[in-house]
């Protein structure tokens, strides 16, 4: 009975080890092609820093952000920025794709085309990270507010991963209809907004120094939404890229 | 072209009928609420109509699974007339209830969740038309929008979920209110025979409007493949 099992053991290992380790690969594969790209252009993270900036500017003249109305609407101020230059990012690398052609390469590549889903979306998320972990600091000087907290930092993370699975789904949708850049925040605002008012909540309760336990079902609804929306995609990206 | 089923024509008559007794029972059966008075007496459609909003968002939904599992057309043809029907009783959900909330609570309108859902519900539905509006190709059309019904629907309920731990001012008059509810009250028994009578008057007009929006929406098929045929 012994060696048997070990045998099977090792059978499924065998059938199963190379599977996940090529989708890895896959993954990555394209995680670096996107990077890559935006290494030499450097057109798609300019775009968006530039157009964050340009946002936080603009809420400075339009909510006047003085000491007092600084600690209230920090957070708002700066989810609807992230919120912004996402959707700019979101809009361009999927549109990227497509005009050159080059999702019908990904598409003919002999890899699960849940990979290919992932790997736009992992690419999508470092681009927001590194938006975001400009701005941040940017603003911190300008505001002499410190955001340099454990706890928002998490909020932040988990606000940008259910922001980009979502958003790296939708942006595959819109670029394939006639309206195209016009119809991703339309249909992505809808959908995000339970993950914008949970990260806006949690990040004000960070900021100002809240109870954790008060913190917490934010903390949590941003898990959930995270989970649901990862695996919904997961499911559905077949259906969208199909032809 | 098959002529209109009989069962439909039944179908019509009765759920005319059922409306027009729905109406009277809102006014002559069910008794005049003692602090709010005659505004009170939009509750009963108000909740019947939001109840066939979502019931409408709910069939979207499976029928979106159904069409993605399928992939037969007929489905997304009830998917799209499943959420048109809701658009316009959500709608009519939201009207009503700001008009009742004029006269109980003070004010059009409030950020109360329920009323924040509902608008974002509204909004969601019309992001779906769009959705639709961009897209030629019939295939790619109905599993774009079998997807994003589907989306909506696990979205819609997070949305509540997050208004929800603010606190709410909405009166529950089904289950366990909250203490901050303003404007709430007890059902006496024929206010609650008036309810459910309500409830499922409408969920007749949906199940006849629904019949009808997807004999309609076969019939447009019928005719794009006729023009079709003719064109080549």
């Amino acid at each position: 009975m012994e060696p048997i099992s070990q045998a099977e053991k090792q059978l499924t290992r065998k059938s199963s080890a190379p599977g996940f380790g090529q989708f890895i690969r896959a993954v990555s594969a394209i995680i670096w092609k996107d990077l890559a790209a935006e290494l030499r252009s450097r057109e798609l993270l300019s775009a968006m820093l530039v157009f964050a900036l340009l946002v936080i500017l603009i809420f400075n003249f339009a909510l006047e952000l003085d000491a007092s109305t600084r600690a209230a609407v920090t957070a708002g101020v700066l989810w609807v920025t992230f919120a912004f230059a996402g959707t700019l990012g979101l809009n361009r690398s999927m549109a990227m794709e497509k005009d050159r052609g080059c999702l019908d390469g990904l598409l003919l590549a002999p890899v699960d085309r849940s990979a290919i889903y992932f790997g736009k979306a992992v690419g999508n998320l470092i681009f927001m990270l590194i938006v975001e972990a400009i701005v941040l600091p940017v603003y911190s000087v300008l505001y002499s507010v410190n955001l340099f907290n454990p706890g928002l930092l998490l909020v932040i993370l988990l606000g940008s991963i259910g922001y980009v699975a979502v958003g790296t789904l939708l942006s595959s949708m819109a670029v394939q209809t006639r309206t195209r850049d016009v119809l991703l925040p339309v249909l992505l605002f809808p959908l995000v907004i339970p993950i914008l008012i949970a990260a806006v909540k949690g990040s004000t309760g960070f900021l100002q120094g809240v109870d954790s336990v008060d913190i917490r079902p934010w903390i949590n609804l941003l898990l959930v939404y995270d989970v649901i929306f990862i695996a919904a995609s997961f499911m559905v990206f077949d259906y969208i890229v199909e032809e | 072209m098959e002529s209109k089923p009989r069962m439909l024509v039944i179908l019509d008559v009765i759920t005319s009928l059922l409306f027009l007794t729905a109406v009277g029972m809102v006014f002559f059966y069910a008794p005049l609420e003692a602090v709010m008075g005659q505004v009170q007496r939009v509750f009963y459609f108000h909740v019947a109509n939001a109840w066939v909003g979502m019931l409408g968002f709910m069939v979207a939904a499976i029928s979106g699974i159904a069409y993605l599992r399928k992939g037969d057309r007929k489905w997304d043809i009830v998917g799209l007339s499943a959420i048109e029907i809701s658009f316009v009783f959500f709608f009519t959900a939201i009207v009503s209830g700001s008009i009742w909330a004029r006269g109980s609570w003070g004010t059009w309108w409030t950020w109360d969740p329920r009323l924040t859902t509902a608008a974002i519900c509204e909004l969601v539905y019309a992001a779906y038309f769009l959705l639709r509006q961009g897209i030629e190709d019939p295939d790619r059309r109905a599993r774009f929008g079998a997807v994003y019904a589907i989306l909506s629907f696990i979205s819609v309920p997070l949305t509540f979920i997050s208004i929800r731990i603010f606190r709410t001012i909405h009166p529950v008059i089904i289950g366990a209110g909250g203490s901050g509810a303003e404007g709430s009250f007890d059902m006496s028994p024929r206010m609650l025979h008036t309810f459910i009578f309500s409830l499922i008057t409408f969920s007749i007009i949906f199940a006849d409007l629904l019949w009808h929006r997807i004999r309609l929406g076969k019939l447009a098929e019928e005719a794009e493949n006729l023009r079709l045929k003719t064109l080549q």
